[in-house]
């Protein structure tokens, strides 16, 4: 058979991530945070500078009708004054004078059926002479001006005897105001909007372009260069910022790939040796064993191995099972007291075997939420490590203390011992997996108990910590409180262990 | 007993035929799911030994399709799942033991007997089990060997309880820890040993007849041995 080459793999891979080019920049824009930013600040900007303008172009009006009104005003007083003087003759000839000035303002004097005496005026609305006191209103100075009025703000003056006098003034100034401000509000909006298009596309294409090759940086990492790392602009802004921490995090990712490639170093050493073992034994056996006896205890021997092997390969499976943190649905309510006086009662024997008192304090009624086949075996292997490692050294006592007691939200486990204890250096490593005390290797075990026991518990949102017990080792657990579960006679299996009742409805489903 | 055992490993099912004629039994093998369900529904088996998985048909919906059909004959499923939910997964199912892989054989063993044992049992428990001239009293959880009464804590009561129920076979260490203390994992160092020999020492000190006796390399058994 022939070994074909394999030209897709790396090819392959890379296709199998789509990648984004920067030839479809303009359909990509309107997708930007960019282009999206810009949108934003342009309808901000264009109210602002409508609102300037219309804030402007409203007081420049007033002040302007203001001045108006107060020139109308003080030529009213005027010429009241002419004709309270001279008569109705005398205003005439006033006004007649006053309007051939250049820059006059308007004048009429009518009768007091509305005939023209004099002024400048022409044409007024009908029945707008009739209203004394001020208004606005169109006019004609002229006959030929009567089809295209201009506005004016005028004020009617009733004259003794029925005649009226009007003052204006032409508002063509406040209107060519008008005019300008509504200019430069039209340029204005012109300038934000190109100004905003211009930064929208200096943006876009700066920082997009920046983006885009973190992009492809993270691509190729993905696609398995793991030394790559983003560029870093120099300029310190928030791009460089994100890149640093990014860099940073494929920093810690690369350590944690180191750190589980040691792992898994440790356990492939940890398990040859074992299997080294299990070989040798055989081996040694099928060389100088005479009998069927010696070959049967050999081979006993080598199942006691393999047994261990197996023990190893479950506790390694089950503490990675815990690690990914997937067990959320097989959690319920439970008593922990009914765990721990479980636990104590079936370890207390041995614990009699050993030399050694296993002194239970447990509150009642301890609810947490979790599972109790898992909570009940980390609970074991802390009570085993107690019995196996907690012979007393020189004053200590021989008891292992194991209690559950309420501290605050949380209940606190602890199992303790009088032993020689764990060095304070050491309480950090002995958590890990196969890590075990020079001290304790001639002891049974792998070194998996008490990191099948952590992650236990760090699945159940606690923390486990180890003490000093002066002298010994006090490993300690917190678990949050629950709720207390609603009762339910129906639950089948777990009894408290305080109910003397054997039960019959457990003893059936063997 | 009448065993059948569905699993797909050519190497693992002969081994297991072999192992279970060598003890005694009749032992049928089939392949995969599906032929497994068709030599189930025959009848007549007193045990089922089912992977988990297997072609075809899976194990669990295997024993599933059983139970819809009222086929109440006991299962025990093998699997290389051993994770805490798995096993609630599998007897949830219908299946009535689970072993996870690897097993020693005579844990499988001792636990088929069991099962197919439970299966002849009568449907009531009889109040009072008696071994030789040991006697336990289960409504009045009394013990007494002859005519002595002997006193026993609650959990070497349900101790003893579960040994005689299961008097004349094999029941292991991991068995004991789960219909007594119902835990499932592997007690690992010899944590039942220690009550069982204190058990031992109330019920067989000082006769002249043991009643408990261990098995070696599998576990207990209550057996009497005066005749």
């Amino acid at each position: 058979m022939t070994r074909r080459a394999d030209p897709g793999g790396q090819g392959a891979a890379a296709q199998s991530i789509p990648r984004k080019t920067t030839t479809h920049l303009l359909p990509n824009l309107f997708r930007t945070t960019a282009f999206k930013l810009t949108a934003v600040y342009l309808v901000i900007f264009a109210l602002f500078a409508g609102f300037v303008l219309g804030y402007v172009a409203w007081n420049a009006r007033r002040l302007l009708d203001d001045q108006i009104r107060s020139t109308i005003d003080a030529e009213i007083q005027g010429l009241a004054e002419q004709q309270r003087q001279g008569g109705i003759r005398r205003l005439v000839n006033v006004i007649e004078r006053r309007s051939r000035g250049p820059g006059a303002s308007l004048y009429l004097v009518t009768t007091p059926v509305g005939e023209r005496l004099a002024g400048n005026v022409e044409a007024v609305p009908p029945g707008a002479l009739d209203r004394p006191g001020e208004s606005e209103i169109e006019y004609a100075r002229s006959v030929d001006t009567v089809e295209t009025p201009s506005r004016a703000i005028v004020r009617v003056f009733v004259l003794p005897a029925g005649f009226r006098l009007l003052v204006g003034r032409d508002v063509e100034e406040r209107e060519r105001l008008g005019v300008v401000i509504r200019r430069a509000a039209g340029w204005s909006l012109l300038l934000v909007f190109v100004l905003g298009c211009f930064a929208s596309w200096f943006v876009a294409r700066r920082v997009l372009k920046r983006v885009d090759g973190m992009t492809d940086t993270a691509q190729s990492i993905m696609a398995g260069d793991l030394k790559g790392r983003l560029s870093i602009s120099g300029t310190g802004d928030e791009l460089d910022r994100l890149a640093l921490n990014l860099n940073a995090m494929l920093d810690r990712i690369g350590e944690l790939m180191a750190g589980m490639q040691q792992v898994s170093d440790n356990i492939a050493h940890d398990l040859k040796t074992p299997l080294t073992r299990l070989r040798n034994r055989a081996e040694e056996a099928l060389r100088t064993a005479k009998s069927p006896d010696e070959l049967r205890a050999a081979l006993d021997g080598s199942i006691d191995e393999a047994d261990n092997l197996i023990r190893v390969f479950n506790a390694l499976l089950m503490i990675a099972r815990l690690e990914t943190g997937r067990i959320q649905d097989s959690m319920d309510a439970l008593d922990l007291s009914e765990i721990v006086s479980g636990m104590a009662e079936l370890y207390e024997p041995l614990a009699e075997e050993v030399g050694l008192s296993l002194v239970t304090e447990v509150a009642p009624e301890l609810h947490v939420s979790g599972n109790r086949e898992l909570l009940g075996q980390a609970l074991a292997n802390l009570i085993d490590n107690a019995l196996k490692y907690g012979q007393p050294v020189e004053a200590g006592a021989a008891t292992v203390v194991v209690s559950a007691a309420p501290v605050g939200s949380e209940i606190e486990l602890v199992v303790a011992d009088h032993g020689p204890g764990v060095p304070e250096a050491d309480r950090g490593r002995v958590l890990e997996r196969f890590v075990r005390l020079d001290q304790s290797r001639s002891k049974p075990g792998f070194g998996l108990g008490l990191a099948l026991a952590a992650g236990v518990v760090r699945l159940h949102g606690g923390q486990l910590r180890l003490e000093d017990n002066a002298p010994g080792l006090r490993v300690v657990i917190s678990l949050p409180q629950a709720q207390p579960k609603p009762v339910d006679m129906h639950e089948g299996g777990a009894l408290p262990a305080s109910t003397a009742q054997p039960n019959p409805a457990g003893l059936q489903s063997a | 007993m009448r065993l059948l055992i569905v699993e797909d490993d050519a190497e693992a099912a002969a081994y297991l035929t072999k192992a279970f004629r060598e003890a005694g039994h009749v032992a049928d093998h089939a392949a995969d799911g599906l032929e497994g369900y068709a030599m189930a529904e025959g009848g007549g088996y007193d045990v089922l030994v089912v992977d988990r998985m297997l072609p075809r048909l899976d194990g669990l919906s295997l024993i599933r399709s059983l139970r819809e059909q009222n086929d109440v004959t006991p299962a025990l499923i093998l699997s290389a799942l051993a994770q805490v939910d798995d096993r609630v997964k599998g007897l949830r199912a219908g299946g009535d033991d689970y072993l996870p892989k690897p097993y020693a054989f005579s844990e499988l063993l001792a636990r088929v007997e069991v099962l197919s044992r439970r299966r002849a049992a009568p449907a009531s428990e009889p109040t009072t089990y008696r071994v030789g001239d040991l006697a336990l009293d289960r409504l009045a959880h009394r013990v007494a060997r002859g005519e002595e009464e002997i006193p026993l804590q609650p959990r070497e009561f349900r101790l003893l309880e579960y040994l005689m129920k299961h008097a004349g076979q094999v029941v292991t260490r991991t068995m004991l820890l789960e219909n007594v203390w119902d835990y499932h994992f592997d007690p690992q160092t010899n944590v039942i040993d220690v009550h069982v020999s204190r058990l031992r020492a109330k019920v067989d000190k000082g006769f002249e007849h043991p009643m408990i006796h261990t098995i070696r390399g599998a576990g207990y058994m209550v057996r009497d041995t005066a005749r």
